[in-house]
């Protein structure tokens, strides 16, 4: 009996006791490659078997799903430093220079600049941007280059082919201002009682990435940045402006039903199913709705514009990136694997199998459908990862529930803007 | 067995040592450690800045927590009112119904039993305007000119309240009915035998016999309610703010990596809720002390 | 029983009265039942409201094979059953120890238990999510030891009221024959709490089966959620196949019901006594 009780605390301690431990070595000759993208795998080990072909090099990618737990595998491993040779980080550019900082990842501008700058210039620089840290930036990291992208991801808006003929459109020619988008999705509404627009709001970061959108297309970037630093307040014209598109979609009822309350999921299983003419969304939904509905007759369009004055950004930047381990011991053959993977037949590959756009430039023979008509918008790319300063979490979280309410027809967006604006002045906590 | 040899001592305490060791790793250390984190900006894996008592003057000032504050509040008083009087009202009843309490007492305690989840889940299906069934089967009846919809921002914090409340009834009942039968028989026949009508012996004997479990199901409604989450996430997803609880938005800023922050609502939260149901028990004395 | 029904009418009245709320109870539940048999064109006919024809299993293959409902439900077996066992062991052992024996700092430690059980920590998850983590317990191992410290305090309170009934006359005829103290615990005090030990399982399964906020924390991996988090997800995934979504939510409460109709004195007292002793 005593026996038992001996147990039971061992029982009780192990876990303790061996979560501290975790087996990882790195033989010399080998590249191992941490990811977390369970639906690429396939299509890394071919890359894997590929590369071995060519070069005799043995790459072997380890895959670690859901993102939570190759999240904390890779923050553990750097902690006992114990890193693979290539890895990606998942998160804000705020971990990232956490990484930096503690000297785990490697500086890849030297291999960057190579040959006139070869291998920097193949790729969007939007895509780069995400992993470059510039000259003295707000998370004191020197400057450089610290990540190599192998895809990009953007926000767009996306409708209903079907629907569009059923309703009498041109099924070829989505809206390209915001007043056409309100007169389709009205017609959409009273000819075939489909919902006009639906999207998961409910998830603050969709609704507030339109709000950056419209306010970057009527205001300038420039501008925009200058309201994060607090040099122009929310209550300024033209960002009433902005959240009173909001309340024009919801005054001319083209909004689904509890749009506030649904999450992207349910929103995407929504629209796949027909239930609505427009969407706004990310690009990885190719990859859903093929999924939840491979016949969908769709496609992706950009942003309705709602002014001339400055040029519709988009939403949008590298989706997933990989980082050179600094202690590495094979640091020059994990450059040259992920030089040739971002190389133009890899890529192309990669965008065929795994439908996601390519990081470099120059890839549209490789690409069908959906995609391929996307690549035209690269061009004009923003994201919070891109600019030089971010919005506090708690300002973001005034804005989302702002625009929630207005949706909802509970305030006015000049109320909004005057809540947003004193959430800002109160600052984040110092 | 009573003996203080240091070999006992120990091998006593190792009857204890499994209890205290999960307790101490996973109740009294995360205790201090939130007072600890809620005093730092942090993401709970890198940064981790002293910040003092910013995030509590934040949350002061936050009109978004206090909302939620009231929307709780809102559904607290709906299941203190509403739920526990239906609870009391149907207690009394089936006391009185002997042979046939028991499937009722069975009836109205499956309700408790199920997670929050899937009654949250099924009231959604059922309440959202599209596809409407329960609009569809008041028009059926009769009723049309109540239809509504229901999870609409101007109605869904009630809703909530009424599904919460009807998910909790049935846990007041079975406590109150226990109470009840434990009062004897024998001092209703004597109240009857001299006269007593039966509001006076409601009021005489069942009320003041009744009140300890009262006061108890009093706090306990109000602590369960003011922690309700997973059933308001599940039926309605916060709408915005409307309806947005406490634990709802400690629950995001945990989710979004403002670790601090959520402690640091947690505490202020934990300290009303011990406040309050301290002042309830201080309240319920002080009653029974004067009657 | 503080009135004797009188007459006809009164009773009638009553009897309306308990049956309508009774029948709000389990309308929506047999609705629910109902649909999950129903193919998505019959729902929309008749809003779920007609009685099925046939017991149409099509959507509960659906939900149990394709949607991991299955899964789901066997992790909540698994995490309710060892977490359980754990409570029961390390509470009966506590309690045992604090009716019983005598070691240094026994009031201190006792005092520190019963104190847990009066505050509420209604973020409790928030420290205890970011530990796992650091601990690199976010799995199934970390999640049991979370929840089995969950309903300790009140397990051990309520079995040590128990031992302290237990008369010492017992103890020391048993220590006689040569039991020693671990055997005592388990030949004599056990089987004598075992009505406590009923609540302590009782109590204890429906809070870690319901339990939803840490385990949606912890899981985003379909292979390790329990029941209520699959729900979240599969619910999400499939909003607008209402009858499917039916048979997923008929999968996680029919158990559940029928396990409580067929213990249920058992359930309403364990419940009783534990919210008594709260």
């Amino acid at each position: 009996m005593k026996n038992l009780l001996k147990f039971l605390s061992i029982v009780l301690i192990i876990p303790f006791v061996l979560s501290g431990c975790g087996s990882q070595e790195t033989k010399d000759e080998k590249i191992i490659i941490w990811h977390w993208m369970n639906d690429r795998k396939e299509t890394f080990d071919n890359l894997a078997s590929l590369y071995k072909e060519q070069t005799g090099l043995i790459v072997e990618f380890k895959l670690f799903s859901p993102p939570d737990i190759y999240s904390q595998k890779v923050i553990a491993a750097a902690r006992s430093g114990k890193l693979p040779d290539i890895f990606g980080i998942i998160g804000e550019k705020k971990t990232m220079s956490s990484f930096i900082k503690a000297k785990y990842i490697l500086n890849l501008t030297p291999y960057m600049k190579e040959n006139d700058k070869s291998w920097q210039n193949s790729f969007y620089p939007q895509a780069l941007d995400v992993n470059r840290f510039k000259k003295d930036n707000t998370y004191n990291v020197e400057e450089g280059i610290y990540g190599v992208p192998i895809d990009i991801t953007i926000m767009e808006f996306v409708y209903n082919k079907d629907i569009f003929t059923k309703a009498g459109l041109d099924p070829e020619r989505p809206p390209e201002t915001f007043a056409e988008f309100l007169s389709y999705a009205k017609k959409i509404k009273e000819t075939l009682g489909i919902n006009g627009f639906i999207s998961g709001w409910g998830e603050g970061w969709l609704i507030n990435a339109l709000a950056v959108e419209w306010a970057i297309n009527l205001m300038g970037e420039e501008k925009f940045i200058q309201t994060i630093e607090g040099k122009i307040p929310y209550t300024d014209k033209q960002w009433v402006e902005v959240f009173s598109m909001f309340l024009k979609m919801e005054q001319n009822g083209i909004l689904a039903n509890n749009i506030t309350t649904m999450i992207n999921k349910e929103a995407e299983d929504l629209f796949s199913r027909g239930q609505s003419a427009f969407s706004f969304n990310g690009s990885w939904a190719v990859n859903v709705y093929k999924q939840l509905a491979p016949d969908l007759n769709y496609n992706f369009f950009p942003l309705p514009k709602i002014s001339n004055e400055h040029p519709v950004k988009i939403w949008g930047g590298a989706g997933s990136s990989f980082l050179i381990n600094n202690s590495s011991k094979n640091k020059k053959n994990a450059v040259n694997f992920l030089k040739w993977m971002t190389a133009k037949d890899q890529q192309n590959l990669l965008a065929k199998e795994t439908n996601n756009l390519p990081s470099i430039k120059n890839c549209q023979e490789g690409l069908t459908g959906v995609l391929a008509d996307m690549i035209d918008d690269l061009d004009n790319l923003t994201h919070p990862n891109i600019w030089p300063v971010n919005e506090n979490s708690r300002v973001l979280e005034a804005i989302i529930s702002g625009l929630q309410q207005i949706v909802m027809g509970l305030k006015t967006p000049e109320e909004v803007a005057a809540e947003i604006q004193k959430v800002k002045e109160r600052g984040s906590p110092k | 067995m009573n003996d203080y040899r240091p070999k006992d001592k120990a091998a006593n305490f190792s009857f204890v040592f499994p209890a205290l060791l999960i307790f101490s790793v996973f109740y009294i250390y995360p205790f201090f450690y939130s007072f600890v984190l809620s005093l730092h900006r942090s993401d709970g894996i890198f940064t981790y800045d002293f910040i003092g008592l910013a995030h509590f003057r934040d949350i002061f000032q936050d009109k978004a927590w206090w909302r939620s504050f009231y929307n709780g509040g809102f559904i607290t008083f709906w299941a203190l009112t509403f739920q526990n009087v239906l609870a009391f009202a149907l207690a009394l009843g089936v006391d009185k119904a002997i042979k046939t309490g028991k499937i009722y007492r069975v009836i109205f305690f499956i309700l408790p039993v199920l997670s929050e989840i899937i009654i949250g889940l099924l009231m959604r299906t059922i309440l959202l305007s599209e596809p409407g069934i329960l609009n569809h089967w008041l028009n059926q009846i009769g009723f049309g000119f109540i239809t509504r919809d229901w999870l609409a921002p101007n109605f869904a914090l009630l809703t909530t309240a009424l599904v919460h409340c009807w998910k909790g009834f049935g846990w007041a009942f079975i406590i109150l009915l226990a109470g009840l039968q434990t009062i004897p028989e024998q001092l209703y026949e004597a109240a009857k035998i001299d006269g007593a009508s039966y509001i006076q012996r409601f009021f005489k004997i069942t009320l003041p016999l009744l009140m300890p479990v009262v006061s108890m199901v009093v706090v306990l409604t109000l602590l369960g309610t003011m922690q309700a989450f997973a059933m308001v996430l599940s039926l309605t997803r916060g709408t915005g703010r409307l309806t947005e609880v406490p634990v709802m938005i400690i629950y995001n800023h945990l989710r979004g990596n403002q670790v601090g922050l959520a402690c640091a609502e947690g505490i202020i939260l934990g300290a009303v809720l011990v406040i309050v149901s301290f002042g309830m028990f201080a309240f319920s004395k002080w009653i029974k002390d004067k009657t | 029983m503080i009135v004797k029904p009188k007459n006809l009418i009164g009773l009638i009245l009553l009897h309306t009265f308990l049956i309508s709320v009774a029948l709000s109870c389990i309308c929506p539940l047999f609705w629910m039942i109902n649909s999950s048999f129903k193919t998505n064109e019959e729902f929309r006919n008749d809003y779920g409201l007609e009685p099925a024809e046939e017991f149409n299993l099509e959507n509960y293959k659906k939900a149990i094979f394709d949607g991991d409902m299955g899964i789901y439900f066997l992790n909540s077996v698994f995490y309710t059953f060892i977490t359980v066992f754990i409570i029961v062991i390390m509470s009966s052992l506590a309690a045992f120890a604090f009716s019983r024996l005598q070691f240094p700092g026994k009031d201190i430690i006792l005092f520190i238990f019963l104190t847990a059980m009066m505050i509420p920590l209604p973020a409790g998850f928030v420290p205890v999510y970011i530990l796992l983590n650091k601990l690199h317990l976010a799995n199934r191992i970390g999640y049991v030891m979370a929840m089995s410290n969950m309903g300790l305090s009140l397990s051990i309170y309520l079995l040590k009221t128990f031992f302290d009934q237990i008369p010492r006359d017992l103890e020391d005829a048993a220590s006689i024959d040569g039991c020693n103290k671990l055997g005592i615990w388990w030949n004599v005090g056990m089987p004598l709490v075992a009505p406590a030990l009923a609540v302590v399982i009782i109590v204890n399964s429906l809070t870690v089966w319901n339990e939803f906020v840490l385990a949606s924390l912890m899981f985003t991996n379909a292979k390790l959620m329990p029941v209520q988090v699959g729900l979240m997800e599969f619910y999400n995934k499939n909003v607008i196949d209402h009858t499917l979504l039916m048979a997923s939510l008929a999968i996680a409460a029919i158990p559940i019901i029928i396990i409580y109709i067929i213990m249920q004195k058992h359930i309403i007292k364990g419940i009783t006594s534990g919210a008594m002793v709260g």
